[in-house]
Formats: structure tokens, sequence, C-alpha cells
């Protein structure tokens, strides 16, 4: 049996059945639901032993179509910039407001993916924001939380 | 059936709904003209702006952007030879060689028209089977839809990623352990939720749509150094020649388009089989009816080898609505979606809709119609333009696409703990499918999921704990027969492939 990259997939995959099988075993029901032909946690268990069943093959059995991608060719120093960008955007969106947020967002990914044209990077950025956060509250009456544009009064 | 497609008609025709199909067709074109970017994706971005409208008008405006989506889809194979989705792979076979030759405006022209066919011929396919299949459904009972469900399942584990069975199989268990997150229905026992107020409502449908497939495939292209704009600078995108089709080339897809849309329409309504074999298995079948020399054609921009798929993927689109509208049980990836969507608007399609919802249940069948047209009028004379969009640099593309997709869910819920977990889920998917995991069974699963269980406990309480309920009535016993014969005949592969 070949080692690859899948396989320890599958590896994984078994290892979180298994420990949502645990889990699920754990799912405390009424005490009238206990000997029930059916309670909350027999379909998780169904699921978990399913789970456990398809990556079990997946390990033992060789791969139909052995995949391997090559990492040298992969942009992780990119997609990893992406990725911590948007978590910041996602704590500070409650926080700092909507376009303030946004707008900060839309500049560092320009930019991390490799755009130098600031011209373009600002019209895309603050204005497009404003545009889109007026049709939403301004047209289509959905709220934005934003704390910001409310302190300077910009927003009600 | 009159007075329904009347009720439909009135419905569909309303000035907010037309809108809407043209709004639809529209954003699906250009959506699902980016490569990497199919129906399914377009449809998740636009979950969020439905919620907004009634239930009929929010199935009109994704209908729309279906369709719009294949469109666009069969314009980027065409024009740049990278097909958005798996379905118009065929389609450039023979269009991306007639671009080459000049003929972009023409095969973009015959690629609509076939689509206009097909998708018209299948509607009344649907118009007719839908109502007669919805009556026939009413008999089945809660062992016969597990059992469906299952069936459903496993066919699109089987059919929607050749020789990934078992990996297919795991993100459809995935998807069912997502959907198990939250409160039981019946007990409001909470189930793992490791004592998390936000979990406790379970997660989102929308979250995991767009986080399985809008923020995944942005991150995918990003990761794998893809740029769709690449391509298309190598054609010109404002000079795409006539897109008139002459005498000879309307009778050669006169031929075509009526065995295509009949191939294309049966392979739709088999669950997991949708677009992409219907269109492959259409272009193989136009290429065993035509004669020796204009077989020769094939593949170096055929008119018929450009007709076939693109009839047969629209025929397969109207066709994947037959068990969506009438069994509730979705057909592909993309159906499944719809019917998460359709959830959350609180209805429950079925059998039961056709008697409790019949403006919904016409409206979206007359709406593919008019969607149809729309595309036809409005899309065709517009590709030159529309196709400026390829040109769009993935710099502000994947933002954009990342945007709408973190802006969606915080509309939603004004919940950082939702963004955390989409990015969280989007990342995992992300190295799934460099994999090669396949994501439509895990958003089939993850919105069946419920069903299944309420299903599977009816069943079990009706038998009082024995699973024979799956052999009790013939027609559970033919599902489990087929069910039984999928997974043997994948499994025989990998066992085969090992010896």
């Amino acid at each position: 049996m070949k080692i690859n990259s899948v396989k320890i997939i599958s590896l994984l995959f078994f290892v979180l059945s298994a420990f949502y099988l645990y889990t699920a075993h754990q799912i405390q029901v009424f005490a009238f639901d206990e000997g029930a032909p059916f309670n909350a946690k027999t379909f998780p268990i169904y699921l978990g032993y399913a789970g456990m069943f398809f990556s079990g093959l997946k390990i033992v059995l060789p791969d139909q179509k052995p995949i391997e991608v090559d990492p040298t060719y992969l942009e992780f120093k990119k997609t990893i910039l992406l990725v911590l960008t948007m978590i910041v955007y996602g704590a500070t969106i409650l926080k700092v407001g909507f376009f303030l947020s946004t707008s900060l967002f839309l500049v560092f990914s320009y930019y991390f993916l490799g755009e130098r044209r600031w011209k373009y990077i600002i019209i895309f950025s603050f204005p497009f924001v404003a545009i889109f956060m007026y049709l939403l509250h301004g047209v289509l009456a959905v709220y934005l939380r934003d704390p910001l544009l409310k302190y300077i009064g910009i927003m009600g | 059936m009159i007075e329904g497609i009347l009720i439909g008609l009135k419905t569909a025709l309303s000035f907010q709904n037309l809108m809407m199909v043209m709004i639809g067709c529209f954003a699906g074109t250009i959506i699902g003209m980016l490569p990497g970017l199919g129906p399914m994706t377009a449809i998740a971005l636009m979950i969020p702006i439905t919620y907004g409208f009634d239930p009929a008008t929010g199935l009109i405006l994704m209908a729309g952007v279906y369709y719009g989506a294949v469109f666009g889809g069969s314009t980027s194979s065409i024009l740049i030879n990278a097909p958005g989705v798996p379905g118009t792979v065929a389609t450039s076979f023979d269009g991306y060689p007639m671009a080459q030759q000049g003929k972009a405006g023409k095969a973009l022209a015959i690629a609509a028209y076939s689509s206009f066919a097909g998708g018209t011929i299948s509607a009344i396919f649907l118009l007719i089977a839908a109502p007669s299949l919805s009556k026939v459904s009413l008999s089945f009972r809660s062992p016969d839809y597990f059992g469906l469900m299952i069936l459903g399942l496993t066919a699109v584990a089987a059919f929607s990623s050749k020789g990934n069975f078992l990996k297919a199989m795991m993100m459809c268990v995935l998807g069912l352990m997502l959907a198990s997150v939250g409160q039981d229905t019946l007990s409001d026992i909470p189930r793992f939720t490791f004592n998390t107020m936000n979990l406790s409502d379970g997660i989102s449908f929308v979250l995991v749509v767009m986080a399985t497939f809008a923020m995944s495939e942005a991150l995918t292209i990003i990761i794998k150094g893809n740029d769709p704009a690449k391509a298309a600078k190598q054609i010109s995108l404002t000079d795409l020649g006539s897109i008139k089709v002459n005498k000879e080339e309307t009778k050669q897809m006169a031929a075509t388009i009526p065995r295509s849309s009949v191939l294309g329409f049966i392979i739709g309504v088999l669950p997991g089989a949708g677009a992409t074999i219907a269109s492959f298995l259409a272009y193989g079948m136009e290429r065993n009816f035509v004669k020796s020399e204009e077989k020769e054609k094939f593949g170096k921009g055929s008119v018929q080898g450009l007709s076939a798929p693109e009839t047969a993927n629209n025929a397969a689109c109207s066709g994947s609505f037959v068990p969506l509208l009438t069994l509730g049980i979705p057909g592909s990836g993309t159906t499944a979606v719809m019917l998460g969507a359709l959830l959350g608007f609180g209805i429950q399609p079925g059998p039961r809709l056709y008697e409790t919802n019949p403006d919904i249940f016409w409206s979206v069948i007359m709406s593919m119609y008019i969607g149809m047209v729309v595309l036809l009028i409005l899309n065709l004379p517009l590709i030159p333009y529309i196709a400026r969009i390829l040109a769009v640099p993935r710099t502000f593309l994947i933002p954009m696409i990342l945007f709408f997709s973190v802006t969606g869910i915080y509309l939603m819920s004004f919940n950082n703990f939702d963004i955390f977990l989409m990015i969280g889920i989007a990342v995992v998917a992300t190295i799934l499918r460099l994999y090669d995991f396949p994501m439509p069974p895990l958003i089939l699963a993850f919105v069946l999921g419920g069903l299944m269980e309420e299903n599977l406990r009816r069943s079990l309480l009706i038998s009082d704990g024995s699973w024979s309920f799956l052999w009790d009535r013939p027609l559970t016993i033919c599902i489990l027969i087929a069910i039984l014969l999928i997974i043997a005949w994948q499994l025989y592969g990998s066992f085969r492939k090992k010896s």
C-alpha cells in the first residue's frame, strides 16, 4: 500500500468519524427515549460507522486515479495572506463597521494578489463599497451595522 | 393542467418576476462565464438576495441564474476553451475550433439556438412529466423516500465523479455529519454543539454552500495560480464574427436537436447523471448518427458536434427539476442548492407542492421557458460585450467573490462566528478540492440530511426498530436493489483495479 496525500486525508477522515461516533454516543437523550427504536443519537451513530467504513476502504484499497499535487506549483503565500485578511475582516466587521473594514479588506486583497494600479484599487474599494452600502441600506432597506459611520453622523 | 399553466404564466409574467428572470439570466451568464465558477456558485451567491423576495420570485431568479450560468459556461468553452462547468466540456470539442477559425459568433449562435431548442423541448416534457409523476409519488411512503435519498446520494457519488466513488461517499457522509449539528428536530436535544450557542441552530445552508463553492473555488483559483483572463487575452473579445447561421447549418441542427433533447431530458431526470453525462453521451451518439464525411469534422468545428452537447446539457437542466419538484429529492448538486433555498423559504418540495403551492410549481416551470427566450433575445446580441468580463483580472475578481461571500453571511447572521466558520470550511474544502474530493455530493447530503433522518425515524418507528421496512414493499426493494447494484459496481471497479 502506497502512502500518499489522499490516504492521509482518508486517515484523518477516519479519525474524525471515530471522534464523531464517540461524541454521538455521548449525546444525552431523555430517559424514556433511551430504549426507543429511534432517538436523537441513532442517525449520528450510523453516520459515524458509515464514515469509518468508507474512509477505511479508501485507506485499504488502491487509488483508481492517483493524484499528487506538486506543492512547488502552489501559491501558498498569496492564499495564506488572503485567508488571514479574511479572518481580520471577519473579526473587525462588527466593531469597526461595514464600510471601513470592507474597503480595507478589498484594498489589501487586491494588493496581496499583485494588483499595483492604485487608481483601480481605490475605485473598486471605497467608492464601490459606498455604492453597495447605499443600495443595500438606502434602497433595499437592509440594515448594516456601522458604528463608525454612525459616530460620524452619516448613518442613522 | 391548463389552469396550472395559466397560473404559472400569470406569476412568471408579472413585471417583477420578468425582471428577475432577466437579471438572473444576465448575472448567471456573467458568473457562469468565469472559468471555475459554475451554476452552483452563481446560485449560492444569489441565495442571500432571494431571501428578500417571496418564494416564487426567489425561485424564478435562481432558475434564471441557473440557465444563464449554463449558457455562460458554454461561452467560455467556445471562446477560450476553458469550460466553466464540466457540463460544457463537450461544447469546447467543436466550439473552440470554430472560434479559432474566426467563427466565434457563429459558434455562440449555434450554442444559443441549440440551448434554446433543447430547453424548449425539455420544458414541454417537464410540463407533461412533472404533474403525472407528482400524482404517482403521492403513493410513496417514508421507507421509499429514505431509499430514494440513499439512491440519490450513491448515484451522485457514482456518476458525478468517475473513479472517485469512495471519495464522493466520504463527502456524502461529511455533508450528513455537518447537517446533524444543532438541536434534534423532534426532541430539541443539542447534538455536536460543544456547548456553543452559535451552533445550537445548526450550520446555515447558505454558509456551507458559500464556503464549499464560491469561497473555495476562489481560493482554488489562487492556490493553483490560474488566471482566466490570460486565456481571454489570446482572442479578440470585441470582434467575434457574424452570428448568422446559414440554411445548411440550420438543417444539420434540426436533425440533431430532437434526439439530443430526448436523451438529455431522460439523463437529467436520473439522479446523479445530469448535464455532464448528457452532453458527452449526446456528443457520442451524434457522432454515430452522422455520415462518415461529417464524422471526420467532429473535433474540428462540426455544427452537429457543437449542437448536440449544447442541446443535451440544457435539456438535462430541465430534466433535473423533475425529481426536485415531484419527489422533493434533488438529482444534482445544483438542484440540491435550490432545494436548500426552498426549505429556507419554508417550502417543502414534493408531490404536495403541486397541490399546495401551484403558483410556485407552475411559475418555476414557466419561468424556465421565459428564461430561454431571454437568453436568446437578450444575451446573444450582448455576448461581445458580456464576453469582456473574461478579461477581468483575478486580482479584482477573487476579492469580489470573497467579498460577496462574506457579506452574504454577514447580512444573514451579523455574527463573527459564522464568518470564521465559513472561512474554516472553505479552507478545508479547498484542500479537499486539490485532491479531487468532489463537493456536489457534500451539498446534496447536507440538504438531504434532515429529511433523511426524518424518514428513517418514521420508518424505524413504524417497523418497531426493525430494518425490515427496506424489503416490505416492492418499490422499496427495487430502490434497494438499485442502490446495492451501484455500490457493488463501484466497489468491484476498485477491487478489479487492485487485482
